[in-house]
């Protein structure tokens, strides 16, 4: 009887661990583009040897795991102990308030002050986290495919039609399938956007209904996929808001001009190698502007946490400045830290395109519009960049016009908004 | 009659291997001789079907109701406490439509585009899968050379995953795909099937019937070897011809097996999701977009989810299986009793 009781408790105690978080682990859910999660494992690994009261488990996950499953973790009061996540103001609620825990909160306003408004609820003082890089779309040419047509590359001023009319000459003249990508997501359809002018704030902090800007290049953008200048490939290619990349067509040297963003740089460094040469070239011009969007993905901590105290500590090792310095150098990542930003960055890589690559954003980042900036706090984006994504891919398949696709995207944004019950 | 057991090695083997099975009855022997003295020989039958209740009551009657009452619910919420009631507001937004068939004007244009497509592809799908089982039941059911190998070759497809299945496909029919790569090997120009709505469309259809046909020929093949030989041996002394064997016996004695079928296949078709997803991801636009993905997007995928929408809409959908399910069990017992009374 004795024997049967040990056992049941044993079954017992293997069960709870089993299932329930143990003091002192930290679990982190991770996504990478490119090296980053071998990088940030390292830099665990380090951790933990200086801190061996604390167990950090990285879950390596694809972006849509955290894009899809996340939310619905969170929304159940469950989920990981710290995230990197995209998503970051309009799940605000459930992020951690670090300003009690961590070492020196001063430290972080003063160095990640500048981007903190994107991961807090409007209003609060929170420290939720800190951005891990900070992003910037901007476009892609193969340079190799260019020279063999013998088309010059546009200069720094070209516009968007600039670069359609080069790229389909140059995928004419080398018979490459796609002259221009770019990736199915409303953030990417929004620097474009912004440049022809759109506005998407309303003067209450609510989205606006689409305005000409928004409309004229979404026109023309339909106009493209249909004659074949866009690939259709990535934008007919789901239903819904699903994200779609086309960075494997860039890769493989079967598109001229990719418009996707800063993130890429580690990738194409990596996968692309001396296969051909390729640059980055910012964003087009449109009439108002030639801005690209700004974002990135922040590191938060989670509030349904058993160990805070622990979390805080591993969010204050990985927030410190000479590990921000050593990931950004080592994942080729634009970093937000305001103190790593002020020194020379010495980016590990022996790739002179990717370094010049991640010049070119930096460059990039200065015609960045006031609207630009805005969006990534603002708490509508998500609505707005998912029925941008629906619809457009909609009239981009011929399933409606483009008029039809407008009057559904404010309704569908109306709608979101009305649900949350604002 | 007794079988011979033969006495050796053999027989103390298996008579050792049983050893631990007689102990677990004798076990188990005695509790169950006092709950029939308790309930009686009439409650052993509930006694033995409670588990079994109760795990249906769990995992099926219960989320059916839950799901029920997120769908009188609003916001974006996901715990039913924090969520506002707002009645039939889902269902009536749902329902809210100038023209059933044109979805365009209906304000869920979604909702309606997928219902659309479902009712396609189920018409299609279930129609061909009956067929192509019934006719693959037909051929392995004859005396064929490596009889066992073909009926392996086609069962082989339903056990991949629906996600393997939909990739394997992906890669055949993708731009840079397979059959494009073969297509260019013979003279021809590649074709993007999975852009093109109605290739597309043909392409759900075909791989769920390809991944799926095994199981129900499965089915029809173990009724068709129930059917008593002799029989045909009657039919074929009378001169009857085969076409009319096959109408007059094949057909009404299998009649139960393919009724199983086609309420298996009809319930599988109006729930397509997994293999679609990983195919096509309900595109080009939303013409291979099915109910279920309507649903998994509404309630979880999309920026704001909208839990309630999603559960009024698989209730509709819940609601469409049950009578279809019903239609036909009433046509096979209406077939049954006519075919009694002949």
């Amino acid at each position: 009887m004795k024997k049967t009781k040990t056992m049941l408790a044993a079954l017992a105690v293997g069960l709870l661990t089993s299932t329930a978080a143990m003091a002192g682990d930290v679990r982190i859910m991770w996504y990478s583009d490119g090296v980053e999660g071998e990088v940030l494992k390292d830099l665990l690994d380090r951790f933990m040897k200086e801190n061996p009261g604390i167990n950090v488990i990285l879950d390596n996950v694809s972006y849509s795991v955290v894009k899809e499953q996340l939310p619905v973790q969170l929304e159940a009061g469950n989920g990981p102990d710290i995230a990197r996540v995209t998503n970051l103001k309009a799940q605000s609620q459930h992020w951690l308030d670090l300003r009690p825990l961590v070492a020196d909160a001063a430290y972080w306003d003063e160095n990640f002050g500048g981007q903190a408004d994107w991961m807090r609820p409007d209003g609060s003082n929170q420290i939720s986290g800190f951005m891990t890089q900070i992003t910037i779309a901007g476009g892609f040419a193969n340079k190799t495919l260019f020279d063999q047509a013998g088309v010059a590359i546009p200069g720094k001023d070209a516009t968007w039609d600039d670069w359609a009319k080069a790229a389909k000459q140059v995928a004419e003249n080398q018979q490459v399938p796609f002259p221009m990508a770019l990736d199915r997501s409303g953030h990417r359809l929004s620097g474009p956007n912004l440049a022809y002018g759109g506005n998407y704030i309303s003067a209450d902090g609510k989205p606006a209904p689409l305005d000409e800007g928004s409309k004229n290049f979404l026109k023309t953008f339909v106009g493209w996929v249909a004659d074949g200048t866009m690939s259709k490939d990535v934008w007919v290619s789901a239903a819904g808001s699903t994200y779609r990349a086309a960075a494997d067509d860039f890769i493989n040297g079967q598109l001229v001009y990719y418009y996707s963003g800063s993130w890429q740089v580690p990738n194409f460094s990596t996968k692309i190698g001396t296969n051909f040469d390729w640059v980055a070239t910012g964003s087009p011009c449109g009439p108002a502007n030639c801005t690209g969007m700004t974002g990135g993905a922040g590191l938060v901590a989670v509030k349904y946490t058993k160990n805070p105290n622990e979390v805080a500590k591993v969010m204050d090792y990985l927030a410190s400045e000479p590990i921000v310095k050593e990931f950004s150098e080592r994942t080729l990542f634009l970093p937000a830290h305001k103190g790593v930003l002020a020194k020379a960055l010495d980016f590990k890589t022996d790739d002179a395109q990717a370094k010049a690559a991640l010049n070119a954003f930096v460059e990039a980042s200065k015609t960045l519009s006031d609207e630009a900036r805005k969006l990534p706090g603002w708490l509508w984006s998500d609505a707005v960049y998912g029925a941008l994504v629906t619809r457009v891919s909609q009239a981009a398949a011929g399933e409606m016009t483009v008029d039809e696709a407008f009057a559904r995207i404010d309704s569908d944004i109306a709608t979101k908004v009305k649900d949350t019950g604002n | 009659m007794k079988a011979d057991v033969p006495k050796g090695t053999g027989s103390s083997l298996g008579e050792a291997a049983m050893a631990p099975v007689r102990l677990a009855m004798a076990a188990i022997d005695a509790p169950l001789r006092w709950v029939q003295r308790r309930l009686g020989i009439g409650g052993m039958a509930t006694f033995f079907l409670l588990p079994n209740m109760l795990i249906f009551g769990v995992f099926v009657l219960l989320p059916f109701f839950i799901n029920f009452a997120y769908s009188m619910t609003g916001g974006t919420a996901l715990f039913l406490p924090d969520r506002s009631f707002v009645g039939g507001e889902q269902y009536a937004r749902l329902f809210d439509c100038a023209n059933y068939t044109d979805p365009n004007s209906c304000a869920e244009d979604t909702f309606w585009t997928a219902v659309g497509n479902t009712a396609w592809f189920v018409l299609l799908q279930v129609s061909l899968m009956i067929l192509f089982s019934l006719i693959t039941a037909l051929i392995l059911n004859r005396e064929l050379m490596a009889r066992s190998f073909w009926r392996a070759v086609f069962f082989f497809p339903v056990l991949l995953s629906p996600v393997v299945v939909g990739l394997i496909w992906k890669w055949i029919l993708q731009r840079q795909g397979l059959l494009n790569f073969g297509l260019y090997g013979l003279g021809f120009d590649p074709y993007t099937w999975l852009n093109d709505r109605n290739w597309s469309f043909a392409a759900t259809v075909g791989v769920s019937i390809w991944a799926h046909m095994g199981f129900y020929t499965l089915i029809l093949l173990a009724g068709l070897q129930a059917i008593p030989k002799d029989l045909y041996e009657a039919a074929e002394m009378d001169g009857t011809r085969p076409a009319r064997a096959f109408w007059r016996i094949t057909l009404p004695l299998l009649m139960p097996n393919l009724l199983v079928v086609i309420v298996l296949v009809l319930i599988r078709a109006v729930q397509i999701f997994d293999e679609v997803y990983v195919l096509t991801g309900g595109g080009p636009g939303t013409s291979t977009l099915y109910i279920t993905q309507y649903i998994y997007e509404t309630g979880f995928a999309t920026q704001l989810r909208n839990p309630g929408l999603a559960a009024a809409a698989s209730i509709l959908m819940g609601a469409v299986l049950v009578v279809l399910t019903l239609v036909q069990l009433g046509l096979g017992r209406k077939g049954e009793k006519k075919g009694a009374r002949k």
